[in-house]
């Protein structure tokens, strides 16, 4: 059971004279369980190739297929695929709309169908999973910090209960402490239950301890699919496109090039820590 | 679904009208706005129809892109002409029940159709080939006379300016909580009316509330700018007429001799 892109591709305003292709024949398997960071540059396409995964966007042309059966075909329900694949939008606060807290996290759930119970204890499980404390329940959500309504965002899919997570830049205008907390109450959340987790970003330093795979996008094709320590290699073909190595990489290479010979395979600060100081013994 | 709406979208392309001053564009817009009232022969709306045709293979942008526009006056279009068609007096051609269609019905209702349409594609085809700014901008210099009126000119034009601009990002906003909402479960279209209306809560206060955010940003960043209105006010661009735009109010006022004298003198 996984989610497969066969020769996806996508094109805005096609016919006009503002065309542009932002998906190029994409190919992708994503099994279920993995963690995973779509990485690109701002317009390199990652935004439009999560939109795809729960047929908000149509592909211009190829086939996506959701547990063996094409989103695209008539009759196929849209509705449950869009529960299943829960995608969190970039500055999801922006989307509150609710009198409190709580209210709004119901929204996704009562749009199941499910019954008043039920949908109550998965708001209550989701706020609890983002960290919020019960104080804020009941307060208005635009009263809340930036971090906060950040989280009740979140809480608003989670408590749909999806199989598969994507969250489109969740850290973005966060402070290092908001980010780092939300980070670990994804990679927390996933450890639990075990369901896919698609992490977009534009910052491998965020994704880097996090993930089992990045996927580098460039321009609308994948440009890099590996694990992160293979990926990283390549760092300096990821700064031609704009992005970068987390920085504990740039460190191990000075350190090679200086002829210690540290393995650059490392990704967090604590390895490479580790291996400075197996060298240096 | 939502980018169907042309009107304040620019359509970009290097023509003899995107090159004309803004005021030319809206003087002569003005001016075939009131030749389409004037007219009242079929001749009359045949050269009004071949300016236009001139005006859009000289203007470059894809017919595709002018109809557009009319999607959103379909409804309009066909209640003016039920309208003009049943309940003119005159000459009955056609009855039906309590319906009678007469003569002068059927040429009332053929002239405005295409009244409407052509003053959808006329203004269309301003907005498509003049940015937001050069229209108020035009707009701001042809109504300046008014200020020793005491009519605050500037501020009016700013105000359109600023409104103009936000279409289209409101609209991409619209587009993108709709999204978020439907990808938690929201359903716009089904149900019905109390229900549909209902539905809408989840786009518009989250709508509303991102309007009165980029408000209030643009106000501080205008004020950081020091911004204080128009008096005294320079432009990095100033309007200047050039020889393109005496032939074009040329060409415009030729075009209104024109109506005038074929939509008046025949009656066909």
């Amino acid at each position: 059971m996984a989610i497969i892109l066969d020769h996806v591709s996508y094109v805005y305003e096609k016919g006009t004279a503002m065309e542009m292709a932002a998906l190029k024949d994409i190919n992708l398997v994503i099994p279920d369980g993995q963690f995973i960071g779509l990485i690109g540059h701002t317009g390199s396409g990652k935004s439009t190739l999560v939109q795809h995964l729960n047929g908000l966007m149509n592909p211009t042309s190829g086939h996506i297929y959701y547990n063996g059966e094409d989103i695209g075909e008539d009759g196929f329900n849209k509705k449950k695929l869009r529960n299943d694949v829960g995608l969190v939008f970039q500055y999801p606060e922006h989307q509150l709309f609710e009198i409190d807290v709580f209210s709004d996290v119901c929204f996704g759930p009562k749009n199941m169908g499910l019954s008043e119970k039920e949908v109550q204890l998965r708001a209550y499980e989701a706020l609890k999973r983002v960290g919020l404390e019960d104080d804020y329940f009941y307060q208005s959500p635009f009263d809340l910090s930036g971090g906060q309504k950040r989280r009740v965002a979140i809480a608003g899919v989670l408590a749909m209960k999806p199989e598969v997570l994507i969250l489109d830049e969740p850290t973005a205008g966060l402070d290092p402490k908001g980010r780092d907390e939300i980070l670990d109450q994804i990679a927390t959340l996933r450890k639990e239950t075990g369901i896919t987790v698609i992490l977009v970003s534009h910052s491998m330093e965020d994704v880097a301890k996090y993930v089992d795979r990045i996927i580098v996008m460039n321009q609308g094709s994948i440009m890099y699919d590996d694990e992160p320590r293979k990926v990283f290699r390549h760092y300096r073909e990821l700064e031609e496109v704009g992005l970068a190595a987390p920085q504990v990489t740039y460190i191990m290479q000075a350190f090679r090039e200086k002829g210690y010979l540290v393995n650059t395979d490392v990704i967090t600060i604590e390895e490479a820590k580790n291996e400075i100081l197996r060298v240096l013994k | 679904m939502l980018r169907d709406i042309t009107l304040g979208q620019y359509y970009h392309a290097d023509s003899a009208i995107h090159r004309l001053d803004p005021r030319v564009k809206l003087v002569t817009t003005l001016l075939f706005i009131v030749s389409l009232f004037i007219i009242n022969n079929f001749i009359g709306y045949i050269v009004a129809g071949l300016f236009l045709i001139f005006l859009i293979k000289l203007s470059k942008v894809p017919f595709r892109f002018i109809v557009r526009g009319m999607k959103a006056i379909v409804f309009l279009l066909v209640l003016a002409v039920v309208f003009n068609l049943f309940l003119t007096p005159g000459e009955t051609v056609f009855s039906f029940w309590k319906l009678t269609i007469t003569k002068e019905g059927i040429r009332l209702a053929a002239f405005m159709a295409i009244r409407l349409i052509f003053l959808i594609i006329g203004s269309s085809l301003m907005t498509l080939t003049t940015t937001p700014n050069q229209l108020t901008d035009g707009m701001e210099k042809l109504l300046s006379p008014l200020n020793k009126l005491h009519v605050p000119v500037h501020e009016i034009s700013m105000m359109m300016a600023i409104a103009l601009r936000f279409i289209p990002i409101l609209l991409e906003e619209t587009d993108k909580i709709m999204k978020a909402q439907i990808a938690r479960g929201a359903d716009f279209e089904s149900g019905n009316l109390i229900k549909k209306a209902k539905s809408l809560v989840p786009l518009l206060v989250p709508l509303f509330l991102s309007a009165f955010r980029r408000a209030n940003d643009l106000a501080m960043a205008m004020e950081a700018r020091c911004y204080r209105g128009g008096e005294n006010r320079t432009k990095m661009k100033p309007l200047l007429y050039h020889k393109q735009d005496a032939i074009a109010y040329g060409i415009a006022w030729l075009y209104v001799v024109f109506c005038v004298y074929f939509g008046r003198i025949f009656t066909l």
